[in-house]
């Protein structure tokens, strides 16, 4: 556990860049402090590992003062992703990542058969390993600097926008890789982020700084989306929030209608349905076709693939957005091994999310304010299972 | 005059003896070899410190500045009156000339140096202070090799500068392949002169190819053209022959 203990720094030319901050970034868990520009985010992160040192205030570690402990062997045990990488441009691939274990002294051998797990784990092709930072993209390196700062195997990461120099497709791979990565290592994470998208689908817990350095309100995703304090963070998560909320709700028993299937290579021409779901031998939906559009038999290239699916046990959002996204209005429910359960319509998800509470959560100022009833929607994985829960028809059989 | 030149280069009288090219190269090339060595010895310790620690750079560059000011033959003149009397034999005119080529070469040497260090990328320096090396780890995993290959054209403009300037070692009376312009010029002997300095602009090329080897060797290919392919060169500052530091338009 980390515990920011009225922490304010105030730089030589007199800048306030934190202001009295006391936050706690349990163990185990991701804690995302995300503001607008110059709100003093990085200040906040580097202080924990003693890049910059605080003007008064303590930063303790497991308990630990950190200003006690020597600065070398602090950092060597956090692990630290800084913002657009910062790759040493005359080490491979492979020698970045093995650059702290071999710090510490671990063997050649052992350190690089380490750092091509990690490569692999970061989701990057062996073959890169001997590369240079040069011959990579952005978003190649961003998983290279994740990868180094993990090498060590240290219990707390501290990441800088380390998804900030990608696109938005990119990024959200990199954003799934890393909640799947956490799920398996189960770090304690401060991570900077000025994206309130990214903060709520990343964070177990979201803090807002306003610029001056001011800690605003620090919630679970949930309830900061249901319940911002003041105008500053209403205004700062946005338009849609209460759309984005219902990534944060499950769904609850839909009233799920069967759907006629056909294989592929199936004659659907004399059917006189408008759309009909085409499944593979497994019942994973492939696509949706319009009979009276095909001649014939049901090939790949009339498949109609733009319907997402979502899982019966995912969040109302995707069981929203599949219903929404549906060529036929219909919307693709499938368990959770993929295979179709049945399909759904946008009413019908919408008489459900009416049906539902709004989502209420322990209020950290008045204990024991939450309904029982909601209370499931604080879980820290609700936020990673609302990012897998919605793919498209083909991911969902592939 | 071509005729002349190739009359003298392939004489076998100017071949042997005390007189002869081998004898004059290998003389130049040992003031060079160690003018430089004590040169760089000097520079890069000084450059790497002042990249470094940031410290020191505005006394560093004036003092460049004002080394690269002083006209060669008049130190060399000035240092022979001040220290004949000191010295015996050879060395009063050998230490002479070996200090006026090591305030020629220090200059370039020591830009490049720390030219080299601060212009490592921020964020990789960051990065190493962040995953706790300490300042002489961070000094000798990233920034020497980061700078090596401005600290490379630093040690190749300084050599090209000291192969040439060494001819006036001749003038005092010492060694090298300023004798035959000096000698050439007493007696008139146009192809002897004209020989000399085609010799002493092909030491200067050999060398530099020389040093262009080994830097190919030394620098890592992550910093060189021959991987880089995107337009992020890890390092924005390029010293021109004359040695000065000039920032790269791009950035
Ligand atoms: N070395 C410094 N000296 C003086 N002021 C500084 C220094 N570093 C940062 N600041 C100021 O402190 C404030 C907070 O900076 P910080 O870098 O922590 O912001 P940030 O929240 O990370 O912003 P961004 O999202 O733009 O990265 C800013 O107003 C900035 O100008
Ligand atoms: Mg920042």
């Amino acid at each position: 556990m980390i515990v920011f203990d009225g922490v304010t720094k105030t730089y030589p030319d007199g800048t306030v860049a934190v202001d009295d901050l006391s936050l706690e970034a349990p163990s185990g868990k991701i804690t995302v402090l995300v503001g607008p520009s110059g709100c003093g985010k990085t200040t906040s992160l580097r202080m924990v590992n003693r890049m910059i040192k605080p003007t008064s205030g303590t930063i303790s570690l497991d308990g630990r003062d950190t200003s006690r402990m020597k600065e070398a062997e602090l950092r060597r045990g956090i692990g630290y992703v800084i913002q657009h990488a910062g790759l040493f441009p005359h080490r491979t691939v492979l020698d970045n990542v093995s650059t702290v274990p071999r710090l510490l002294g671990v063997n050649r051998r052992d350190s690089e058969k380490r750092s091509m797990e990690l490569l692999e784990r970061v989701g990057l092709d062996p073959a890169f390993a001997k590369r240079y930072p040069a011959q990579l993209s952005g978003g190649q390196q961003q998983r290279v600097g994740v990868a180094r700062a993990l090498a060590a195997d240290p219990p707390v990461m501290l990441m800088d926008e380390p998804f900030s120099a990608v696109d938005p497709v990119v990024r959200e791979q990199l954003q799934d890789e890393f909640l799947r990565l956490q799920g398996e290592l189960g770090k304690t994470i401060i991570f900077v982020t000025h994206d309130i998208d990214e903060a709520i689908k990343l964070g177990d817990q979201v803090a807002v700084l306003r610029v001056g350095g001011k800690l605003a309100q620090v919630a679970e995703p949930a309830y900061l989306l249901s319940h911002p304090v003041d105008d500053f963070i209403a205004d700062f998560v946005g338009r849609d929030r209460g759309y984005r909320a219902l990534s944060f709700q499950p769904t609850p028993r839909l009233p799920l209608a069967q759907e006629r299937t056909v294989a592929m290579g199936e004659d659907v021409a004399r059917l006189d349905t408008d759309w009909v779901l085409v499944v593979d031998e497994r019942n994973h939906p492939l696509g949706w076709v319009e009979p009276r559009r095909v001649h014939g038999e049901v090939t790949s290239e009339v498949l109609h693939r733009g319907g997402t699916v979502a899982r019966a046990s995912g969040p109302l959002r995707a069981a929203l957005d599949a219903a929404l996204s549906s060529p036929s209005r219909r919307g693709v429910i499938v368990d959770d091994a993929g295979a179709l359960v049945g399909t759904v319509r946008a009413h019908e998800v919408l008489t459900a999310i009416e049906d539902t509470d709004r989502p209420e959560l322990e209020d950290p100022d008045h204990p024991g304010a939450a309904s029982p009833a909601a209370s499931g929607t604080s879980a820290p994985t609700s936020a990673a299972s609302a990012s897998s829960a919605a793919g498209t028809v083909s991911d969902a059989s592939a | 005059m071509i005729p002349g030149i190739i009359d003298w280069l392939t004489d076998p009288a100017n071949w042997s003896g005390p007189d002869g090219v081998p004898a004059h190269l290998f003389e130049h090339i040992w003031y060079c070899a160690l003018a430089l060595l004590v040169a760089a010895a000097v520079a890069i310790p000084v450059g790497l410190a002042i990249g470094h620690t940031g410290r020191g750079r505005f006394l560093a560059v004036n003092l460049a500045g004002a080394a690269r000011a002083i006209p060669s033959l008049g130190l060399l003149f000035v240092l022979v009156l001040w220290l004949f009397p000191k010295l015996t034999g050879d060395s009063a005119f050998l230490v002479p000339t070996l200090i006026v080529l090591v305030v020629l070469a220090i200059p370039p040497i020591m830009a490049g140096a720390y030219a080299g260090v601060e212009g490592v990328d921020p964020a990789a320096r960051d990065a190493a202070l962040g995953m706790g090396m300490t300042g002489g780890q961070v000094l000798r995993k990233v920034e020497v090799p980061c700078a090596l290959p401005l600290i490379f054209s630093g040690l190749r403009s300084a050599t090209l500068q000291v192969v040439g300037t060494a001819t006036i070692a001749a003038v005092v009376g010492t060694g090298g392949l300023g004798r035959f312009l000096i000698d050439g010029q007493k007696v008139q002997d146009f192809p002897q002169m004209a020989s000399g300095a085609l010799l002493v602009a092909l030491l200067a090329l050999g060398l530099d190819l020389l040093l262009a080897l080994v830097q190919r060797g030394v620098v890592s290919p992550g910093l060189t053209g021959r991987t880089v392919r995107r337009g992020n060169t890890p390092v924005d500052v390029e010293i021109d022959p004359a040695g000065r530091t000039v920032d790269a338009p791009a950035r």
